[in-house]
């Protein structure tokens, strides 16, 4: 489909999920992509992956009750990500112990409380891969209200995570709370996965965390820089994604993700300092 | 010496971990001016000590004075520089920017450093001879230097006291030397320098005073008051025909 077509869908009145589609993954790559940075200078990609799975439950109490999914998968995400926390401060099991446990745990809590509703095949699907189509305006306006506001949290602790992220024993001594850093980190996670799930859908939004904020630290040494890039590198796979899908039919989850896998490896062979090609055109140059 | 002030002063620190007495007992001084090196085997507490100066941990006893007032827990208001290892280096960080989260309490929320931070972490930079890389991403430092950025974090507060845990570990000889040399300048800027170490040779030789650590301090003093074979045995636990006393024998 050539590119002014899709542009006209995107204006047609009678096409209006489209657009609202298209708002809802740009603002969720962007908070994403922001938060994705510290998800990725940590090393809690396995966090990011069982937060993503633990939203699930409350999404499907929410379906099942006809809720908000929004509040329902904000409330089961931030209750596993404090049972994370929780548990994780016993020295006798390691953290990623009780991540595997919680998080699968919660998933499939959620695939029995949804098996109970009518139509579970077909709503389980869409809450797994996404779905573009039956997005409310009321979603729309509270994924701005939750986006500004995770955007918001994150511009006035950024100091105190980035302290906290470089030496926790160093953070301790100058008098920084770690556990509640850590725990804003997992909430602030938790919002990013629930604002993302309905277009992306539960399984695949641990890309929207993840890759684009890899992609940009391989193209920068520059936090500034990478927290930029970051939700740059997603609003752009998720129009790009949302294009191919629209004009080839395509799952839309899906098709946002490959964009994104695409970048990445783009990035990790073509950076101008880091890439694998470019250092080894250099070696032989 | 005995004239400066004391400006660390542990006295009768008792700790316990998980019900078992780590620490039992430890006394220790130290001046502004001097840099003390403290020493002993795996197991001994030396990393308890040094959680219980900053104090992350609860002592079931005794006390820690910075300049005479008691340590508050996460308040200690001491220049700590943890092992290199505990530090994420890959981090896409400039120096200066990391010597800035030094003062990362202070600022409290919402607040941006202003010119006095910058002027702060300028200072710091300037006394471990770093300012040359100012800008440089940290992940590119060699080890003497990054163990120098963490020296120049520790010191943006302007501490009385400098705890360094471990500074040599996987440091050339050479590097070493330079490292210590700066420590000893830093003590003589009217502060109080300790360090744990396993590096005995260099601490005798550097260190205006030595504290042998194993649960307690066993002794402590300027390198010709440790000469007691006896000392050694009992802090390391070790025979006397072991190459450590060997060592210490040459030394």
């Amino acid at each position: 489909m050539p590119i002014q077509d899709f542009l006209a869908d995107l204006l047609n009145p009678d096409l209006r999920f489209l657009p609202k589609a298209l708002a809802v993954a740009v603002m969720s790559s962007i908070v994403c992509g922001v938060v994705g940075c510290y998800v990725v200078l940590r090393g809690m990609a396995f966090i990011g992956d069982a937060v993503a799975h633990a939203v699930f439950p409350g999404l499907a109490v929410a379906f099942v009750v006809s809720g908000n999914l929004i509040v329902g998968g904000t409330v089961a995400g931030v209750v596993t990500a404090v049972l994370i926390a929780v548990f994780s401060q016993t020295r006798r099991l390691r953290e990623d112990s009780v991540i595997g446990i919680f998080f699968v745990g919660a998933f499939a809590l959620g695939v029995v409380i949804i098996s109970r509703a009518p139509g579970y095949a077909g709503s389980l699907e869409q809450f797994l891969f996404g779905s573009i189509a039956g997005i409310p305006d009321r979603d729309l306006v509270v994924v701005a209200v939750a986006g500004l506001g995770v955007l918001a949290v994150v511009l006035a602790l950024h100091p105190q995570l980035v302290a906290v992220t470089l030496d926790r024993e160093s953070a301790r001594a100058l008098g920084l709370r770690v556990f509640w850093y850590d725990l804003t980190l997992y909430v602030l996670v938790t919002l990013a996965v629930v604002i993302s799930v309905q277009t992306i859908g539960n399984v695949l939004v641990l890309a929207l965390l993840v890759a684009p904020a890899a992609t940009a630290r391989l193209l920068t040494d520059r936090l500034a820089v990478m927290m930029g890039l970051a939700p740059v590198i997603g609003s752009l796979a998720a129009l790009i994604g949302l294009y191919l899908s629209w004009s080839w039919d395509l799952p839309v989850g899906a098709t946002v993700v490959l964009v994104l896998t695409g970048a990445f490896l783009a990035a990790w062979l073509l950076a101008p300092r880091h890439g694998a090609l470019t250092h080894l055109v250099r070696t032989a140059s | 010496m005995s004239a400066r002030p004391v400006a660390l002063a542990i006295h009768g620190l008792h700790v316990d971990l998980g019900g078992r007495p780590v620490l039992d007992g430890v006394d220790l001084d130290v001046e502004r001016g001097e840099l003390v090196g403290l020493i002993g085997p795996n197991g001994a507490g030396k990393t308890t000590l040094v959680r219980s100066v900053l104090g992350l941990l609860r002592p079931r006893a005794g006390t820690v004075r910075v300049d005479g007032h008691v340590v508050r827990p996460r308040r200690a208001g001491i220049g700590y520089v943890p092992q290199r290892t505990e530090f994420a280096w890959d981090f896409p960080i400039s120096v200066e920017q990391v010597v800035m989260t030094g003062l990362v309490a202070r600022h409290g929320l919402l607040r941006r450093p202003g010119v006095d931070a910058w002027r702060a972490v300028g200072r710091a930079l300037d006394l471990v001879r770093m300012t040359d890389l100012r800008a440089r991403p940290v992940g590119e430092l060699s080890g003497g230097q990054r163990q120098r950025v963490l020296v120049a974090r520790a010191l943006v507060l302007d501490p009385s006291v400098l705890l360094l845990d471990e500074p040599f570990t996987g440091l050339d000889i050479p590097t070493q030397d330079i490292l210590l040399e700066l420590f000893t300048g830093l003590a003589r800027q009217d502060r109080a320098v300790l360090m744990t170490t396993h590096d005995i040779v260099s601490a005798l030789y550097s260190c205006d005073r030595v504290a042998l650590l194993n649960r307690r301090v066993v002794a402590a003093g300027p390198a010709s008051e440790l000469r007691d074979p006896a000392l050694w045995t009992r802090t390391f636990g070790v025979a006397e025909g072991s190459p450590l006393m060997r060592v210490l024998g040459a030394a």
